[in-house]
C-alpha cells in the first residue's frame, strides 16, 4: 500500500434483504391486468370505495372485496415530492417528482412518478395519464407503467380531492 | 367493469430490499480502517489507560473522550466467546461453516467481533489463540481480514 494513500474516511455498510414476495389473489389479478394494459381495482361491498391496487379486503369495513372494477389510466395528482437524491433502483433521471395519483374511478391514490413536465409545474390537482411500456413489453409488474405525464385537462379543485389523500 | 372468468393463480417473485449505504467513520475509526489497509490492527488508549480495539471515540465505562494515543495490537489474540454458524448465508464472511467470535487481541482490553475459520466446532474453545488471515488485496474495510484462524491449526 502506498505511503501517499489518503486516510480511510468512509466504509460501505450495505444491507440486503432477500424475500420471495407472494402477491396474493387480489394483487395477482391486478398484476395480470397490468400485463394487459389495464388497471384493475376492487370495490368494497359495504362502503363502495374502490381500492387500487386491490388487497382483497377493505381496511375500513373489514370485509372481503370481490367486485372487480377497471380504473382509467388517467388521474389527478393528490400529493407529490421532488426527489433529488439518486437511487440505484429507480432508473429515472434526477430530479423527478414522486406522485400520488388518484385514478379516475378509484378512491385511494396510486404511487408513481411524473415525467415530461417541468418540476415547477407539478401541482396538486394536475391531470395526468399513465405512460405504458410498448405493448410487446407489457408484463405483470408495475414497471409496465413507466411514469405519468401531464394531459391538457383543467385542474381538479382541492375540495374534490381532500377525501382521497 | 369486469369479472374474472376464471380462478387465477397467485403470482410470486423474488423481492430484494437493499440499502447501499456508505457511512463516514469519524477520526478514530478512520485510524482503525486505515491501519487495516496496511495490515495493522490499531486500538486507542482511554484516559484511564485501557486499550479499546476496535477503537471508539469515548470510553464506555466513564463516558470520557479517549486519548489521542493509538496503539498497534495483535495481530494474534484470544477467543473470549464464540457461536457456531452451521449454515452460512450469502454475504456472511465465509461460505463454509464458521464461528463468529469475540476476539481480544494481544495488547487490547476489549474484544472485537470477527469470523473464525475453524472447520469443526469441536476445535473451538474459549481461550484458544487465533491470528488473522489477511486478504491479498486490502482496501480499508473490516473484511481486509478475511477471517481469523486457530494458531495451532497446523
Amino acid at each position: 500500500m502506498s505511503e501517499a494513500a489518503p486516510p480511510v474516511k468512509t466504509i460501505k455498510t450495505p444491507m440486503r434483504l432477500e424475500f420471495q414476495y407472494t402477491a396474493g389473489v387480489a394483487t395477482s389479478r391486478f398484476l395480470r391486468g397490468i400485463a394487459q394494459g389495464k388497471i384493475l381495482g376492487q370495490r368494497c361491498p359495504s362502503c363502495g370505495k374502490v381500492y387500487v391496487p386491490p388487497r382483497g379486503s377493505c381496511p375500513r369495513c373489514a370485509v372481503a372485496t370481490e367486485q372487480e372494477v377497471e380504473c382509467s389510466d388517467k388521474g389527478t395528482v393528490v400529493t407529490f415530492a421532488i426527489v433529488r437524491v439518486p437511487s440505484e433502483s429507480l432508473d429515472v433521471p434526477l430530479p423527478f417528482a414522486c406522485v400520488h395519483v388518484l385514478l379516475d374511478g378509484a378512491d385511494v391514490p396510486f404511487f408513481s412518478v411524473v415525467q415530461e413536465c417541468p418540476l415547477e409545474q407539478v401541482r396538486i390537482g394536475m391531470r395526468v395519464q399513465a405512460v405504458w411500456v410498448p405493448k410487446e413489453e407489457l408484463a405483470p409488474t408495475l414497471q409496465s407503467i413507466k411514469w405519468f405525464r401531464p394531459i391538457d385537462e383543467p385542474d381538479v379543485p382541492f375540495e374534490k380531492l381532500q377525501e382521497h389523500l | 367493469m369486469t369479472q374474472p372468468s376464471e380462478t387465477l393463480g397467485v403470482l410470486s417473485a423474488p423481492h430484494v430490499l437493499e440499502y447501499p449505504y456508505r457511512r463516514s467513520v469519524g477520526p478514530v475509526l478512520s485510524r482503525f480502517f486505515t491501519g487495516l489497509r496496511e495490515r495493522r490492527i490499531v486500538g486507542v488508549r482511554t484516559r484511564a489507560g485501557r486499550v479499546l480495539c476496535p477503537p471508539a471515540e469515548a470510553d464506555s465505562e466513564t463516558g470520557a473522550a479517549v486519548s489521542d494515543e493509538f496503539v498497534e495490537v495483535g495481530p494474534g489474540g484470544v477467543i473470549e466467546s464464540w457461536t457456531w454458524v452451521a449454515r452460512p448465508r450469502p454475504k456472511q464472511p465465509l461460505a463454509r461453516p464458521f464461528a463468529y467470535a469475540l476476539i481480544r487481541l494481544d495488547g487490547a482490553d476489549t474484544a472485537m467481533l470477527h469470523a473464525v475459520d475453524a472447520g469443526d466446532p469441536a476445535r473451538l474453545r474459549t481461550g484458544a489463540r487465533v491470528r488473522p488471515r489477511w486478504r491479498a488485496e486490502t482496501v480499508g474495510a473490516i473484511d481486509d481480514i478475511e477471517c481469523f484462524e486457530l494458531e495451532d491449526a497446523r
